[in-house]
């Protein structure tokens, strides 16, 4: 016991060591304006990777064209390993040690509530990249988070505009059991009931995330015989349920509406057995034929030898906009990062986007297309770009389900 | 009536795929007595290797030929890890190995990201076996009728092998009573390799079978550990076919269950172990474990309360501790209230554990029902702080209580594995009851009153109440139920004729346990300012139980060092590394293979030596005629 003590007292001291030794080279340079970031690079490769690149092809182009009001800007990313309590010791360390400017970043929606509550706690300004969960910038908003991509109802919104134009009357939904397949769902029946009230809802299925049996939920939708299936299944349990669904004909003469799966991070995984002619919504890389798209495509082929993801775009996108931000405030006070960001607009890849002033929310949209096999390839055919602004309810919808700071 | 036949059909299609994974993991653990939490990494290595090879091999014969070298393959690797690592280590504490399991699969989820990449793969379907048989409407896949087919032979052909060949007989005994079959003359070393690699070999090829319906991705080894454990906990343990009858009946119970309640998988698998191992304490085809020879606290050092001077030397070091915030920022602080709060959980678990012979896979449902309890209390009672913290880990020790009931009339793994099925149910509690737990949402907003607001007081205050626990703890380990509590540890039978109520002794210290770890939830749920459903979670759990193994769970309090070098570690990895998980692997696999008795187990063992070497000796002597 005694020496088990001495032991931790030995290694306090050298873990102590370390730390000091890294807050000493870490010290605030002048000319620097720092971004913390945080992402969950080790539990979602697939996604972050692509990510990742998109935010240091940013951080070049703003260096280049001469940084934040001629001070560098440099990011410090972080892993949160997919779990919020992680994120919350990678945000401590961004703003007690690195004395980051802001944070930005987060994937999974429970790790961006959950920095976007320590941003409300600590002050900080919080620009959330990925979370898709509108609780962020509504029910559990606040002043000091921002949001960047098209949140969950705006995709859901995106989608019920096609969905009420099929004649299907029955529908069936599947979706991964966890707050965003819940919040999908529940929002998409909501907005196509009020749309159609003719449709019936005659099946839902909910596996597991990250644990379809695909065999089983795709036998029990097909015995629903619904005429439409919402589909909000992504990633590794994507896969399986198409090919399910494929082998067992639970696509044959049904239509499909569905969230994401044309964003290529979920689409290419398919190979020639993506699905054909459901309605998605996406990312066509290939497809978009915009100045703003082509400049930043043939910089990042220039960059990386391969083709962007949504990720990319995403993370281009955040560091983009939050260089934009920190240029306009032209200070580091959480205050004046707050007054500029609030209706700032800036170009994307996608088109010029603003940070909405009445709940923080960009207006980046989404492309909203069909899915079809080409050189056995799954891609996006007669896509569409929807406008994020077109998407989103009324400001006194909006005023009511945000609380007053 | 096609439909139910065809639903039938599907479940029993993977059940299939379960039982092949499961079946490997059943011959492992049965012979070696190996927690084998790499079972998971190995099928996952299948997966991906028979991605490669079967997509570089053309034709039916280069698919069926890349399916089998890939398992065979992995199989390979398996009897090398099986001859480097697992060889050094079974003599040490029970459940060690599980440690050097753990570390391998931390490993090998970011080599296989180095090798194939962060993108799922998509295979190749199974030449002959692409499309679908119509039955009255309904279309079964030619696959699922392949893997129909597939496991009643295999589980045929391994019956066979262990009924009617030598090899089979040797390893049926080693199952029943390894240490006969050594005494006997068999050469135990290559009984264990080869029962080792044919385990791995049937994981990777479940994996490899994977190809035609799932794409390769690197967390196919998490999602499947589990639900394998349980799967073969439910058959009973070393039962082949225990492991097929639970198989079946998990996926039937899925297949059909979802058409009831569609939310049902996330729990079914833990539901039906719970009420299995209630009703049949050694699963469906187990039989009662036997019981253990060897007296465990006999190979210890016995245990004695710090002299004098080592307790002056506890406060100087406690002042030292207390001394942080003069010389550290608040980044420093908030890590070192974290590690800190790591150490009660930990030290509850040890206390469970070491004292109390019982290894709980399910911890984590104390701890996360004590943050639960403060974020309750905090959020939709508005109590101050104190308050919170002083009522918040009853809630901890309520679960406990209840649990607890059920959970004590086991022993071994089947404890442990109905623990873990009663934190899956806590947690599943916690992910399903948005209306009040907000799902994986978590509650927010549960900050410190301001006067602990601050990294320095609040450190203060974990640290003061760390110290607390661990020195009730320890007070606990020294009293008379603290003996009671070791003597039904080390002999349930002679403990029981002194009029001990054993149950009733580990029943208290599990409650106690629960409490201490839901005390240290309760600082957690401050310390982060939310809850969040992981804090109930599996992989807390594997956290707290390799806490308590690296620091020796022979020792008094090794699990203080555990929690601290073990937290310290992941923290400072996560932040400085692209590939933590790698890096923490291999210097947990280092630390098994150097120190196999856990940190201050070793140094422990190494001091008593250097110190006492006449003394140990005599003691190790005295030992050896006890057994």
């Amino acid at each position: 016991m005694r020496q088990g003590k001495w032991l931790l007292n030995g290694l306090l001291g050298a873990g102590l060591g370390v730390m000091l030794s890294g807050a000493v080279t870490g010290a605030m340079a002048q000319d620097e304006i720092k971004i913390g970031e945080i992402n969950s690079y080790s539990l979602l490769p697939a996604f972050t990777e692509p990510y990742r690149k998109g935010w240091q092809l940013a951080v070049e182009e703003v260096n280049a064209a001469g940084g934040i009001n001629g001070k560098k800007l440099v990011v410090i990313s972080k892993d949160d390993a997919g779990k919020p309590a992680e994120a919350q010791t990678a945000a401590t360390e961004l703003v007690a040690k690195e004395g980051v400017a802001m944070l930005s970043g987060t994937f999974l929606s429970n790790i961006g509530l959950a920095v976007s509550d320590f941003a409300k706690q600590k002050k900080v300004f919080f620009l959330a990249a990925e979370p898709l969960t509108d609780a962020i910038t509504w029910e559990k908003g606040n002043k000091y988070t921002f949001r960047l991509r098209p949140s969950n109802y705006m995709q859901a919104a995106m989608l019920v505009e096609e969905a009420a134009k099929l004649p299907a009357k029955k529908w069936a939904t599947v979706a991964p059991n966890y707050e965003y397949g819940q919040s999908a769902v529940s929002v998409f029946k909501k907005l196509l009931s009020a749309k159609r009230p003719d449709i019936q809802w005659v099946d839902e299925q909910w596996p597991p995330l990250g644990k379809i049996d695909a065999g089983p939920v795709v036998q029990a939708l097909a015995n629903a015989n619904p005429d439409a299936i919402l589909n909000v299944e992504f990633g590794g349990d994507l896969v399986k349920f198409v090919r399910e669904g494929n082998t067992r004909g639970l696509f044959k003469n049904r239509e499909v509406v569905s969230f994401l799966t044309g964003e290529p991070e979920y689409l290419d995984a398919l190979k020639d057995e993506a699905p054909t002619g459901w309605i998605v919504t996406g990312y066509p890389w290939y497809d978009i034929k915009t100045p703003e798209h082509a400049a930043f495509l043939k910089a990042y082929q220039d960059k990386y030898k391969d083709y962007p993801r949504l990720g990319s775009v995403v993370g281009y996108e955040t560091i983009k906009a939050a260089a934009a931000i920190l240029t306009k405030a032209n200070s580091t006070d959480p205050e004046k990062l707050i007054a500029a960001a609030e209706g700032i607009s800036l170009p994307s890849p996608f088109g010029e986007i603003t940070f909405r002033k009445i709940d923080h929310q960009s207006t980046l949209g989404a492309f909203v297309g069909k899915t079809a096999v080409k050189d056995g390839k799954g891609v996006m055919v007669d896509s569409v770009y929807r406008k994020g602004s077109d998407y989103l309810p009324s400001d006194a919808e909006v005023e009511k389900l945000r609380p007053k700071d | 009536m096609a439909f139910y036949i065809v639903q039938f059909l599907t479940g029993l299609a993977s059940a299939a795929s379960l039982f092949l994974v499961a079946s490997g993991l059943s011959i492992i653990f049965g012979v070696t007595r190996i927690v084998n939490f790499a079972h998971g990494a190995f099928y996952m290595l299948g997966a991906y290797l028979a991605y490669t090879l079967t997509e570089r091999l053309s034709g039916a014969l280069g698919f069926w030929g890349g399916i089998v070298a890939a398992a065979l393959a992995v199989a390979a690797f398996g009897v090398l890890i099986e001859m480097i690592l697992l060889r050094r280590i079974y003599r040490s504490p029970e459940l060690f190995q599980l440690l050097a399991t753990f570390g391998l699969t931390l490993m090998i989820e970011d080599i296989v990201v180095l090798i194939w990449g962060p993108d799922d793969l998509l295979g190749r379907r199974a030449p002959g076996f692409r499309g679908a048989v119509d039955f009255f409407g309904q279309q079964i896949p030619t696959y699922d009728l392949f893997l129909i087919v597939l496991s009643p032979i295999v589980l045929g052909l391994l019956w066979l092998l262990f009924r009617r060949t030598r090899w089979g007989v040797l390893v049926r005994a080693a199952t029943q009573d390894r240490d006969m079959v050594a005494a006997l003359g068999v050469n135990q070393k290559w009984l264990f390799t080869s029962v080792f690699a044919l385990g791995v070999f049937l994981a990777a090829l479940g994996g490899a079978l994977q190809i035609p319906r799932d794409a390769a991705n690197h967390a196919m080894d998490l999602n499947i550990i589990v639900d394998v454990f349980v799967v073969v906990v439910i058959g009973g343990l070393g039962s082949i076919i225990g492991a097929f009858v639970a198989a079946v009946l998990v996926s039937e119970l899925n297949a059909f269950g979802i058409l009831i309640f569609p939310k049902i998988s996330i729990i079914l698998v833990f539901l039906v172990m719970a009420v299995v191992l209630i009703v049949r304490p050694w699963g469906l085809f187990g039989k009662p474990e036997a019981p253990a020879r060897k007296t465990p606290g006999l190979t210890v050092r016995p245990w004695r309360p710090l002299s004098g001077n080592e307790r002056l030397a506890m406060i100087g070091v406690l002042v030292v501790a207390a001394a942080l915030p003069l010389i550290s920022g608040s980044y420093v602080l908030t890590v070192a209230s974290e590690i800190a709060i790591f150490v009660i959980f930990a030290a509850s678990l040890h206390f469970l554990m070491s004292v109390g012979g019982l290894a709980s896979f399910g911890h984590a449902a104390y701890f996360g029902l004590g943050a639960y309890g403060v974020a309750f209390l905090a959020k939709m009672a508005g109590m101050p702080m104190i308050v919170c913290l002083l009522i918040g880990p009853l809630l901890g020790l309520l679960g406990a209580a209840v649990f607890g009931f059920f959970v004590v009339q086991l022993s071994g793994v089947y404890f442990a594995m109905l623990t873990l099925a009663f934190a899956q149910i806590v947690w599943s509690i916690a992910f399903q009851w948005v209306g009040v737990t907000g799902g994986d949402n978590g509650i927010l907003g549960v900050w410190p009153a301001a006067w602990a607001g601050g990294a320095a007081n609040f450190y203060w205050l974990s640290l003061g109440i760390a110290v607390l626990v661990v020195a009730a703890l320890r007070i606990m380990v020294f009293s008379p139920f603290g003996y009671a509590l070791r003597a039904t540890r080390d002999s349930a039978l002679r403990s029981e004729a002194i009029g001990i109520d054993g149950k009733r002794i580990q029943w208290t210290a599990f409650v106690i346990a629960g409490t201490a770890a839901g005390i240290g939830g309760a600082l957690f749920a401050f310390l982060k300012g939310s809850v969040f459903p992981d804090s109930v979670g599996i992989s807390l759990s594997v956290d707290a139980l390799v806490m308590v193994l690296l620091g020796g769970v022979e020792t008094v309090s090794g699990a203080i060092v555990g929690a601290i070098v073990y937290k310290a570690l992941n923290i400072w990895l996560v932040s400085y590394t692209d590939f933590s998980k790698l890096v923490l692997g291999a210097v947990i696999v280092l630390i098994v293979v150097a120190m196999p008795k856990g940190i201050v187990g070793t140094i422990e063992t190494l001091q008593t030596r250097r110190a006492r070497p006449a003394k140990a000796t005599i003691l190790a002597s005295q030992a050896e005629t006890a057994e």
